[in-house]
């Protein structure tokens, strides 16, 4: 399966060419804080991108500037050929075709899990209950929990709780995954189980944009490393290069530290 | 004398019974019980109450209750929603409503809407209707404020969850954050309806004609026509079986949420 975008109609028309997401000029201030401080960041459909960078670094405010949860100050972010930024733009349907998984699961409680993985489907992309129940048990199999569709998420694990966000997120047939830090809240031994789902939907070609702490995941599965330090990035390129072989100080500096734990 | 701290326990509980056993010695021995009797609990009188303090007293408080609640709630839940409104003036206005309403005794409220709008202007409505008006909007801007603590209980990852699967503010609103912040909720709700259920005795200010009387006018009267408190103590004791269950209904609604919790 490839980047299901690139077969979307239409798409090769765009002036912008091939690119799922254009981050153009990024800046993001809270109050007199600039977290993003110019970010540039092109993603091609199909590819995965991570996002490293020390905590405060702006990797989860760039991330949510892709999906719009937070706006831009200045600069543009677009989802192929939609501006986000542009006050009529459909942030909505934007959103039901990226995916995102939170550090935090953001499960919703009062719901069984099947009930998590169905309700956008039914509200938003207005599938019948046979079609989304269909589809949630698929997703579900996928990250290996269609015998938990009838628990509550308090009785899941933690690493079980991220599973089912992410095939709560699969379930909308996304043409992009965004993932902020989606193992960082995990206790050690059930990080594995998180890492597999990814790799695995990684292996299917999906699009992926993923901030994340696990630099063998970076090194291992993704097409491209971004480095972000202090709102900027700093070095961009293959994962050998960027985590193999830095050239820039700070990325050294920031490699030597995370390797030696 | 020296005593142990075991003795010193006994000696203070000792005195502690006999100071308890005086006074109700006291309160059982001093008043002439028959006196009392004739003045407070006269059979006979008890007797005249029914059927009527219960056919048309203790169900016309219900109503003016059912009324005041239901649209204490409806108004209630539209404040709760402009005041925690991204638009600057909802929140003005809703805040403004909720502190004017909270600022004023619920008397002052119920003669201005239910006796002196009809005398000054053309506003043509039954007294019960009126007062139910007013019952609502006493009660709404603290059923508001109930609502708003509710759903800023909610963490933010909830309504961040729901949007980033697409759906609309609104959609989340009623989908995702509601239904939770409603089960945080029922057992101030609960209190809330008690102290709205004891509110319904001010609205008898307003003159009511025999039928339209709730307790507390129904028990003022029976003590003008048989010159006895008798009456009013009947209707004290009826309000007692509408709110103590109640009460006792929200403390076991707090403690079951506790355990969920």
């Amino acid at each position: 399966m490839t980047g299901p975008a690139v077969t979307e109609p239409g798409l090769l028309d765009v002036p912008h060419g091939h690119h799922i997401v254009q981050v153009r000029h990024l800046y993001k201030c809270f109050g007199d804080l600039e977290v993003l401080s110019g970010v540039n960041l092109l993603v091609d459909p199909g590819e995965v991108v991570c996002v490293i960078g020390a905590s405060g670094s702006g990797k989860s405010t760039l991330l949510r500037c892709v999906n719009g949860l937070e706006a831009a100050t200045r600069g543009r972010v677009l989802f192929e050929e939609t501006d986000l930024s542009d006050p009529d733009c459909d942030i909505d349907a934007v959103r039901a075709r990226i995916g995102m998984v939170f550090q935090l699961f953001n499960l919703f409680p009062h719901m069984t899990v099947l009930r998590n993985v169905t309700v956008a489907q039914r509200k938003v992309l207005k599938r019948g209950r046979a079609e989304a129940e269909g589809k949630a048990m698929d997703v579900l199999a996928r990250v290996g929990l269609a015998d938990r569709a009838g628990d509550y998420p308090e009785r899941l694990s933690g690493g079980q709780r991220q599973r089912v966000a992410i095939a709560r997120a699969l379930a909308m047939d996304p043409d992009l995954m965004l993932f902020d830090e989606a193992t960082s809240a995990l206790d050690p031994e059930l990080v594995g189980e998180v890492l597999a789902v990814m790799r695995g939907l990684a292996a299917d070609g999906m699009t992926m944009l993923v901030v994340t702490h696990e630099i063998g995941f970076a090194r291992h599965v993704a097409d491209r490393v971004v480095f972000l330090d202090e709102g900027v990035i700093c070095e961009e390129g293959t994962p050998e290069q960027v985590i193999g072989d830095p050239r820039e100080e700070r990325t050294k500096q920031f490699i030597s530290q995370v390797l030696q734990h | 004398m020296v005593l142990t701290k075991r003795q010193r326990t006994n000696a203070v509980r000792l005195g502690f019974y006999l100071l308890t056993g005086a006074a109700v010695a006291a309160v059982v021995l001093v008043p002439d019980w028959r006196d009392l009797q004739r003045a407070f609990f006269q059979w006979d009188i008890v007797t005249e109450q029914f059927p009527d303090i219960i056919t048309t007293a203790a169900k016309n408080t219900v109503l003016f209750t059912i009324y005041g609640f239901g649209g204490g709630l409806t108004l209630g839940l539209i404040l709760a929603l402009m005041r925690i409104s991204s638009f600057r003036p909802y929140r003005v206005f809703a805040g403004t409503v909720i502190d004017v309403i909270r600022g004023l005794p619920a008397l002052l409220l119920i003669l201005l809407i239910g006796f002196a709008l009809p005398i000054a202007t053309d506003v043509r409505m039954s007294r019960t209707g009126r007062a139910s008006i007013a019952l609502a909007i006493v009660a709404s801007a603290y059923i508001a404020e109930t609502i708003r603590s509710g759903i800023q209980a909610i963490p933010a990852g909830q309504m961040e969850a729901a949007r980033s699967l697409g759906m609309s503010y609104s959609r989340a609103m009623v989908t995702v954050i509601l239904p939770q912040a409603f089960r945080i909720i029922i057992p101030p709700m609960t209190n809330e309806l008690v102290l709205l259920l004891k509110d319904t005795a001010l609205v008898s200010v307003i003159g009511f004609t025999a039928a339209e009387r709730e307790l507390t006018r129904f028990g003022r009267d029976g003590v003008v026509s048989s010159a006895n408190a008798t009456p009013l103590v009947v209707a004290g004791l009826v309000y007692l079986a509408l709110t103590i269950p109640l009460t006792r209904l929200s403390a076991h609604l707090e403690r079951r949420a506790g355990r969920h919790r």
